[in-house]
């Protein structure tokens, strides 16, 4: 009998407990996949999520020209924004040289963060094909790639940028 | 009276034992009010303030006139001045709380005019069922609130600098700021949605400008995280993400989303420009730290710090603030010998988790040139370094997640300088 109660007593030690605020008034409301697909422009460095649309740093030297140059510089070696192109040392030196073509370890991040955010004073403004043609000139002018590569959906991710290997994963 | 045995030093450098004020209330020697005699016309004596009837009722309080020098210090880039930070004036706080006007902003490219009935939130990806949610459905979901810490990761980056940066302290350690956030926990939203067993990492937008995003683990998302509506009991400031707020305790400030509207949960991070080319630490030998997420302890003396002035010699108070991302402050040790000798500050009650807390401690300042410091050191143990042993680990070009010791050079005149010492 003892024993029988102690095992009853256990059992109800292990009964998952149920918090109150778990409950939820499920209000979220289903959405279609095109609406989603519509939705999201996250760019993945596998190319998920690249959208149709092709272009080479020729044209892109235009769309630079028209759209970043009056802050990024000439040729992407920095003004009021961020230096992108035309390191002259590396990022051992004092200081480190941190452009596209040093520092960052995808190309996909350049699409995805050119579409989402630049240029700051009309972030809507760029058509899938001048951002892969923005995209290949910045790449062209880091001498990774040449001059009449195309960049689209398929090449884009299989270009290995020079600091692909650079970054520890502090998240264990 | 105060004996001489309580006025007896603790460490070096006129440090007096943490319980004095509460001992003795003792009053500081520059500060003692005196009521002036009565005035010839009343039987009582009326300030000016009580001759006539004040002002009406006001919808929304301000600070006072004579608080207006305590702003934010804005600072925006010269071709788009939406980009850029403002500071938190820590210099000039009290408390463990920011003011919401004072909480401070990093934007990427402005404070979007978001109308909350046309703004949503869409959770997709790896779950059973994609959901958008709408605010006004949210403020019908089971809330939580926290007091925590938000740290900009960029947070005293100019401390990186070989020489010391002579600026007041919010100017260059004040991307730091403490409020209690309210809002729906995550778990609750995701699990109505089902994830998926293969979800390993959200990522998480914004509905600004740059449409700002950041990859965050499942994990963490599920512990703590919550989606904020309230700021201090108010809806959030268009300025802190208004109307939703992605809150990640003790993490660095930009995985907390401001204007959040998709939630996106993936196997992997979607390698951002803001968790590769910025946000991560270049070290000497030419790697990056990424996701380098906890901002690890700090401490900074608050008052005096530089500009501020002691005028006379006598007995102040050392104030000063302490927070880690990993858990709470356990101690703070101050020294006002730059280093030789440590003093226990005490910590005001309560001390949270992942939030400011305030540390004091009495000190007589004898007209001698001294080196302030403080150094915090977390539940977990954690000690905060001093500069050149933070240097030694990451070197100097590391530009985020700065939280070396700070030291002030009080001189004989009671001017008070920033240095590395």
């Amino acid at each position: 009998m003892f024993m029988r109660n102690s095992l009853i007593c256990l059992s109800l030690l292990f009964v998952p407990v149920l918090h109150a605020e778990e409950k939820t008034p499920l209000l979220g409301k289903p959405v279609s996949k095109a609406l989603v697909e519509k939705w999201n422009g996250d760019i993945f460095p596998d190319g998920e999520g690249l959208p149709a649309g092709k272009g080479t740093a020729t044209y892109g030297k235009k769309v630079y020209q028209q759209y970043c140059l009056s802050c990024h510089g000439v040729d992407g070696t920095g003004d009021s924004a961020d230096e992108l192109a035309g390191a002259k040392h590396g990022l051992t030196d004092n200081p480190p040289d941190k452009t596209i073509g040093t520092y960052w370890p995808y190309a996909t991040t350049i699409f995805d963060f050119t579409r989402r955010a630049m240029p700051l004073n009309n972030p809507d403004v760029l058509s899938n094909n001048q951002l892969y043609a923005v995209t290949a000139y910045l790449l062209y002018l880091n001498g990774i790639i040449g001059e009449n590569d195309i960049m689209n959906a398929q090449t884009l991710p299989k270009v290995k940028m020079p600091n692909r290997d650079g970054f520890v994963n502090q998240y264990q | 009276m105060t004996t001489e045995n309580e006025l007896k030093p603790v460490a070096e450098g006129g440090l007096l034992d943490r319980r004095l004020f509460l001992k003795k209330g003792l009053t500081f020697s520059a500060a003692v009010l005196s009521a002036d005699v009565l005035a010839e016309s009343s039987d009582i004596y009326r300030p000016e303030s009580s001759k006539k009837a004040g002002d009406p009722f006001s919808n929304y309080g301000l600070p006072s006139e004579y608080e207006r020098k305590t702003i934010r210090w804005t600072m925006g880039n010269s071709m788009a001045d939406g980009n850029g930070v403002s500071w938190t004036p820590l210099q000039d706080l009290e408390g463990t709380i920011t003011p919401n006007g004072l909480h401070f902003e990093r934007h990427h490219n402005g404070v979007p005019d978001i109308n909350p009935k046309e703004h949503q939130l869409l959770i997709h990806g790896l779950v059973d069922k994609s959901l958008m949610f709408e605010v006004d459905d949210l403020l019908r979901y089971p809330m939580t609130s926290l007091l925590c810490f938000i740290e900009c990761g960029g947070n005293s980056n100019a401390a990186w600098r070989s020489e010391p940066i002579q600026t007041k302290l919010g100017y260059f350690h004040g991307m730091a700021s403490c409020s209690e956030w309210t809002g729906v926990p995550l778990r609750l939203l995701l699990n109505e949605a089902k994830i998926k067993g293969r979800a390993k990492w959200l990522v998480a937008e914004g509905a600004d400008a740059s449409l700002m995003n950041v990859s965050l683990p499942l994990e963490k998302a599920l512990d703590d995280c919550f989606i904020a509506l309230y700021q201090n009991g108010e809806r959030i400031r268009p300025e802190n993400g208004y109307p939703l707020r992605l809150i990640v305790p003790g993490w660095e400030g930009v995985t907390n989303v401001k204007w959040l509207r998709r939630l996106h949960l993936t196997n992997r991070p979607v390698m951002a420009r803001n968790e590769t080319s910025k946000y991560t630490e270049l070290m000497p030998s030419g790697k990056a730290r990424q996701f380098s997420f906890e901002m690890e302890a700090k401490s900074l003396i608050t008052n005096p710090s530089f500009g501020h002035k002691l005028d006379k010699q006598g007995l102040y108070q050392i104030s000063g603030l302490a927070w880690s991302g990993r858990g709470k402050i356990k101690k703070v040790e101050v020294s006002a010998d730059g280093g030789n000798t440590w003093a226990e500050a005490a910590l005001q009650e309560p001390v949270l988790s992942k939030c400011f807390t305030r540390f004091r401690i009495p000190w007589q300042w004898n007209g001698q040139t001294v080196v302030l410091k403080s150094r915090a050191i977390d539940e977990t143990a954690y000690v905060q370094p001093e500069r050149e042993e933070l240097i030694k680990q990451r070197g100097q070009h590391g530009y985020f997640h700065y939280n070396a010791i700070v030291s002030w050079k009080v001189d004989a005149n009671g001017e008070i300088s920033h240095v590395y010492a």
